[in-house]
């Protein structure tokens, strides 16, 4: 099992913010461009520019769950709790970016096709993990035991990854009916340059938010799996001659 | 874990074939925590073969949870043992397969009968678990007219001695008994000191926790006090009852 | 094979003395079934359209409670860590475990359908290809249920863990049985019923071998 004896050291949370705010400039400048420079989409008007912010998001929470997976799987392999630290910090932060991402939708959706939900298979597949990473949270809550907490959340982890697929051709099919929104593939530059921006700007901000959750999470192991004190000195009765 | 086994090997502690006759049990700082508690700190002691130890304790100083790792039901935080040789992390099977436990917990099933609890177990073990060849077991902790009622039925006591058949199913080098005289009336003090007595004949070694000093101390070879998890005394186990209660404040020193 | 053998031995045992339980369900489930009436009126068009999603909603819900009970002997105990110890192999314990609450679910499962025929006025032309779908379905629920059932018997609030950790992953297997189920009662001009059954073949070769695969983790300290 764990070998908790040699706890690597935690790092400072310097390259997390770094990460961050490279983030944060990327995602300026690319909504900047998104909003204001690129031009009007003729079908969609105006609504259409919260596709800048919509798709990096949606691609960066897949990216996130696959390395929450990662993370769990390499926990169960190796045993080693900075891997639990990581896949903490990735299904907490994905869940948020899941979160994100369905109420994106719900605010495309309303203007666009008149209903705040319309079932997309690729939105409902988001729901359906978030729900499902919600779970794997709340277990994390209740099991105070670490080793168990880790390895229970790894299994589930890798149960409701390997679901992803299947939840998302079920949900396609059940719905096959609505007409399959196509991903923005419009060869302009000017459409292209902002959403690339503002990609790597949420994956540089994600990898700053789960590195620095990582770190807590880290720490806080640490006091957990921290080693039994030394054995109490002895109490001499009092008066007693030395 | 190949890498451990290899470690062992460099080390020349790797050598448990059957002419060394190995150490029953071979503990090095078994450490285990509940939560944010330590139950059990750098625990290290050793069990020759074919010996008997008595574990011995206030309620809550870690017995339970040495025998438990022991028997590798539970895993050691830190820390590490050998059992008849074999590694309890690496060699986890073979351990179980070799050692026996008579747990705290019954491991029954309350809505099965006497013997078809013991079947459950004998199917498991590869075992003959027919009525004829159970039937035995049972008259031996004189629970034969009984075999056929669900454990539901049964007090505390009977419990015990169902548990403790359950424990004689599993042929092993190692028995470890935790409170094996708990909740007995005074036959079945006598039929736990029979079957300790059997248990040696057949060159088991024994690791018994117990409240009963002088019993222990008469049936076991060596002895051992824990208290608040960590080891306070090792010695002869005739010495236990005289060491004045379990007060840790007057335990003699050493070990 | 001796283990797998054991440890079904084990289950029917179980099993065998867990009637009256199984039967609570199956009146847990005909509760639900009639709830579900009262929430579209008593308009037999609509209830007949809606007849195969409360069927197997009626299942799921059932479900959490016999997954629950499966492991709650086995901790009562601690039965399950004395067999460990034998030591009995996890896989074979889970594949039994899981096989049994598959029995169970699709004995509840078909007892339903009368019901809800009675209840929805639904017509039931294809009643072998129906038990299919429900065998199907009913093992896509016990895989993963199996295994969270035992993860969460060990952990605090477990009525509340349960179902929300098998709700979101089972959703596929309810999806696809509620399409086929209608499909087999509704007809089915274009023949979709292979491809959802395909689906929940497909889903249940995966829960079934991953987490059979994954137990031994699960319940090992």
């Amino acid at each position: 099992m764990a070998d908790p004896s040699r706890p690597s050291p935690v790092p400072g949370p310097g390259a997390g913010f770094a990460f961050m705010g490279l983030g944060a400039s990327l995602l300026a400048a690319g909504s900047y461009l998104g909003l204001f420079v690129a031009p009007r989409e003729s079908y969609m008007g105006d609504v259409y520019r919260i596709m800048y912010a919509h798709v990096p998001t949606a691609w960066n929470t897949m990216l996130a769950f696959t390395f929450a997976f990662g993370a769990a799987l390499a926990f169960l392999l190796s045993a080693n709790f900075k891997w639990d630290a990581r896949h903490e910090a990735a299904v907490e932060v994905g869940v948020v970016m899941a979160g994100l991402l369905c109420l994106q939708g719900s605010i495309w959706a309303r203007p666009t096709w008149g209903v705040w939900w319309d079932w997309d298979p690729r939105l409902t597949t988001t729901a359906v993990m978030f729900f499902a990473f919600v779970g794997i949270l709340a277990l994390r809550r209740f099991v105070e035991d670490p080793v168990k907490r880790a390895t229970w959340s790894a299994v589930a982890t890798i149960i409701a990854y390997a679901d992803v697929p299947i939840v998302y051709y079920s949900v396609r099919w059940w719905n096959s009916l609505h007409q399959m929104q196509s991903s923005p593939e419009t060869v302009s530059a000017v459409f292209v340059i902002p959403l690339r921006t503002n990609a790597f700007g949420v994956l540089f901000f994600m990898t700053g938010l789960i590195t620095l959750r990582t770190r807590i999470a880290s720490l806080r192991l640490r006091q957990e799996m921290a080693p039994p004190l030394p054995e109490p000195a002895p109490v001499l009765a009092p008066g007693a001659a030395r | 874990m190949p890498g451990a086994i290899l470690a062992s090997v460099a080390r020349g502690r790797y050598d448990a074939g059957p002419m060394t006759n190995p150490d029953a049990i071979d503990a090095r700082g078994l450490c285990r925590r509940y939560g944010r508690r330590w139950a059990l700190v750098d625990v290290s002691f050793r069990v020759a073969a074919g010996t008997s130890v008595m574990v011995a304790g206030r309620n809550g100083s870690g017995k339970s949870t040495l025998l438990r790792i022991v028997s590798t039901a539970i895993r050691a935080d830190r820390g590490t043992a050998r059992v008849l040789g074999h590694d309890i992390r690496a060699e986890r099977e073979t351990v179980r397969r070799r050692t026996a436990l008579l747990s705290h917990a019954s491991y029954l099933y309350e809505s099965l009968t006497a013997l078809e609890n013991l079947a459950i177990a004998a199917r498991f073990l590869g075992r003959e678990a027919r009525r004829a060849a159970l039937l035995p077991l049972l008259a031996e902790v004189e629970l034969a007219e009984r075999a056929d009622d669900a454990v539901s039925t049964f007090s505390a006591g009977m419990r015990k001695r169902l548990a403790l058949a359950r424990t004689l199913l599993q042929e092993g080098g190692l028995v470890l008994l935790d409170e094996p005289y708990g909740e007995l009336d005074p036959p079945g003090f006598r039929l736990v000191d029979r079957l300790f007595g059997t248990l040696r004949a057949r060159g088991c070694a024994v690791l018994m926790a117990t409240h009963l000093l002088e019993r222990g101390a008469a049936l076991c070879d060596e002895g051992i006090v824990l208290d608040g998890g960590r080891l306070r005394w090792q010695g002869p186990a005739r010495d236990l009852p005289s060491l004045g209660g379990l007060d840790p404040a007057t335990l003699p020193e050493g070990r | 094979m001796t283990q797998l053998l054991a440890a079904l031995r084990k289950e029917w045992l179980l099993q065998s003395r867990a009637f009256a339980a199984l039967l609570a369900v199956l009146v847990f489930g005909a509760t639900a079934l009639l709830l579900f009436s009262f929430a579209v009126g008593p308009n037999y068009d609509l209830l007949r359209g809606n007849a195969p999603g409360f069927l197997w909603l009626a299942l799921l819900l059932s479900s959490t409670l016999t997954l629950a009970e499966s492991f709650q002997a086995e901790m009562e105990h601690r039965a399950l860590e004395g067999q460990l110890l034998l030591p009995a192999t996890a896989t074979a314990v889970y594949y039994a475990k899981a096989l049994a609450n598959w029995a169970q679910l699709t004995v509840l499962g078909i007892a339903m359908v009368p019901l809800m025929v009675a209840l929805y006025d639904a017509t039931m032309p294809r009643p072998l290809a129906l038990l299919g779908i429900i065998a199907l379905g009913a093992a896509g629920l016990s895989a993963p249920g199996t295994l969270y059932a035992a993860m969460t018997q060990q952990a605090r609030s477990r009525q509340t863990l349960l179902p929300l950790l098998l709700f979101p992953l089972v959703v596929p297997v309810l999806i696809a049985a509620v399409k086929a189920t209608s499909l087999l009662m509704l007809g089915d001009p274009m023949g979709q019923v292979w491809s959802w059954t395909l689906l929940l073949v497909a889903f249940d070769a995966i829960h079934w071998s991953l987490c059979g695969l994954l137990f031994g983790r699960v319940v090992e300290d």
